[in-house]
């Protein structure tokens, strides 16, 4: 593979279930050591376009790129350099961690290329994800939280060069999260691991994202860092202040025009200046509704066309 | 190939592993358990009833047929119960997600389903030697057993892959324990098979579950006991054709059924069972 293919190329991905569209032709691709976010409401096709890409999943049509290799048709070797971090529930439960880990890592030891030694030393893995204490523990009597770490150490023991999370921190305190989220920095900075996870929550896009992806009716509606999706959308700032001990909240397209004339009109007697621009929060929101006003409004259109 | 050096050894691994395991979780000390205890308690019933002037004990004779009884079980139903119940719980997804993790699993299927099969003929032979006179096991003896009880496993387990493969529902898998009871019934395990109507003898020879006791009862018990049997013969080439029979048609037919199986699995797959099993619970 050459340096100039992307780990992850989709065009125009499409997958239709008897006469219900999923995905409407979905294009994006992400460069190595990249961590893109697909973010999008329940039922945007986020799990779909995941499964595809990992090969459990037949898509309908379109192309798919996966480390330089078609998924639907990929081999084992593929298989090798991928991590999957599935959504757990109560498989192994008898096994013991790290004997857990240090089976899965066997089947990668045949993939070990001179560049990617293969498997992480189950020791350093299960310190990794800050599993040492319960290294002996029955993997069913794990918390759900450490459970969600374990899946993420499975996820990772072939030290894959691309990795798919699928809702990764669904059940962790603050704390871990926290912990989960410098385990993802050190994968893409240090090994440089491309990742690509899904979420619903926008606070953990907004902190992991190199590049988020909104996903809404089987379409990517928009691709671009946490700041630029903001710029995007022209919502407009909130503006507030306080003159002579009253508090005065103000909204602008243009926020820094208005603060000039604010200043150029009182002077001094502006305080407590804030000028907030519309969140992720806000520009997701405008983003997905846009979306859905606008597949109404083409489904009237066609409506009417019919009439 | 290296790789396929690493498949056996982890699968192989993988089944010693989840075999230690099977002896320290209460459920499956209880599935070796049970049977032993309802074996020996039934052999010891049968131990003064004499088998129609052979001079040789029921019990004697019925102690090689739940061997092999047992095998067909172990092979048929244990192998189904864990495929359906790994699928519903994301272990065959997780197998699934790792390079080479299918062969693996089946391969640790297959030493774990081995090692228990065995586990459970001694639990149930040794203490039965003490209750019933009459049962040996000489050289010839032997030699049966080790192409039988691999040839009985071949001829079972591709079919348990199948019926799991089949089963959506771990709770479903049950349904095929009634039929297996029935072959049990018509296939002379506690009783000679001689002593049912001809065309339910005919059924039964149809099935595995009646060669595996009759080719168990043919390494552990004198020759004499023929008179017992149909054409009075232990009938070891036949045994060795139907079982092979059974084992070639299921080897070629569990892989390509397993596969259809395997790509249907994903997250999303899984999830779904999930969630009936949770509104199953509540």
């Amino acid at each position: 593979m050459n340096a100039s293919t992307g780990v992850l190329d989709v065009r125009d991905l499409r997958m239709r279930y008897g006469s219900v569209d999923v995905l409407r032709g979905v294009t994006f691709a992400a460069r190595r050591g990249e961590v893109v976010v697909l973010l999008g409401p329940n039922g945007a096709g986020k799990t779909t376009t995941i499964e595809i890409l990992e090969g459990f999943r037949v898509r309908s049509a379109g192309e798919v790129s996966v480390l330089g290799a078609d998924p639907a048709q990929a081999g084992e070797a593929w298989r090798a350099r991928l991590g999957v971090v599935l959504q757990s529930w109560r498989d192994h439960g008898k096994w013991r961690v790290r004997e857990l880990l240090q089976h899965l890592g066997s089947y990668y030891a045949a993939y070990a290329t001179p560049l990617v030694r293969r498997p992480w030393p189950v020791d350093d893995l299960v310190a990794a994800v800050g599993l040492t204490g319960q290294a002996q523990r029955r993997v069913a009597q794990l918390s759900g939280g450490q459970r969600r770490r374990l899946d993420v150490a499975i996820g990772i023991v072939g030290r894959p060069e691309l990795l798919f999370l699928d809702e990764p921190t669904v059940g962790f305190d603050p704390a871990a999260r926290r912990e989960f989220h410098d385990l993802v920095h050190r994968l893409s900075d240090v090994d440089e691991t491309t990742i690509l996870l899904t979420t619903h929550d926008l606070d953990e896009a907004e902190k992991l994202a190199d590049r988020i992806l909104i996903l809404a009716g089987g379409r990517i509606i928009a691709d671009g860092s946490a700041d630029q999706l903001s710029r995007r959308v022209a919502a407009e700032s909130e503006i507030r202040w306080s003159r002579d001990g009253s508090r005065y909240v103000h909204a602008a397209a243009d926020a820094t025009t208005f603060v000039r004339e604010l200043f150029e009109q009182h002077g001094a007697a502006i305080t407590d200046l804030e000028v907030r621009r519309s969140s992720l929060e806000d520009t997701y929101m405008t983003l997905v509704r846009e979306s859905e006003a606008g597949r109404a409004s083409a489904a009237a259109a066609a409506f009417e066309g019919a009439l | 190939m290296t790789s396929l050096r690493t498949v056996g050894r982890a699968g192989f691994a993988r089944g010693v592993i989840e075999l230690r395991q099977s002896f320290t979780t209460a459920q499956d000390l209880w599935a070796y358990l049970f049977p032993a205890v309802a074996f020996v308690v039934t052999i010891f019933f049968m131990r003064d009833h004499e088998l129609a002037g052979t001079g040789v004990s029921l019990g004697a004779r019925t102690l090689p047929s739940v061997l092999g009884m047992g095998l067909a079980f172990a092979g048929v139903q244990t192998i189904a119960a864990q495929l359906a119940v790994e699928r519903e719980d994301g272990t065959l997804l997780r197998a699934k997600a790792t390079p080479d993790g299918m062969s693996g699993y089946l391969v640790g299927k297959i030493v774990l389903v081995g090692g228990m099969s065995l586990i459970s003929i001694l639990l149930q032979l040794v203490p039965s030697l003490f209750l019933v006179d009459g049962v040996r096991l000489d050289a010839v003896g032997w030699l049966t057993l080790i192409w039988l009880v691999p040839l009985g496993l071949a001829a079972t387990l591709p079919l348990g892959a199948v019926v799991g493969s089949l089963v959506d529902n771990p709770r479903n898998v049950g349904f095929i324990t009634l039929p297996l009871f029935g072959l049990v019934a018509i296939s002379g395990i506690f009783y000679p098979i001689t002593a049912i109507p001809g065309w339910l003898q005919a059924v039964a020879q149809g099935f595995p579950v009646y060669w595996l006791g009759l080719g168990m009862r043919s390494a552990f018990l004198p020759d004499s006991l023929t008179v017992v049997e149909l054409g009075h013969s232990w009938r070891l080439g036949e045994t060795a054709g139907v079982l092979g029979l059974w084992a070639v048609a299921g080897l070629a037919l569990a892989p390509a059924v397993l596969r259809r199986m395997a790509r249907r699995e994903s997250g999303s797959a899984v999830a779904r069972r999930r969630e009936r099993a949770l509104q199953r619970v509540t």
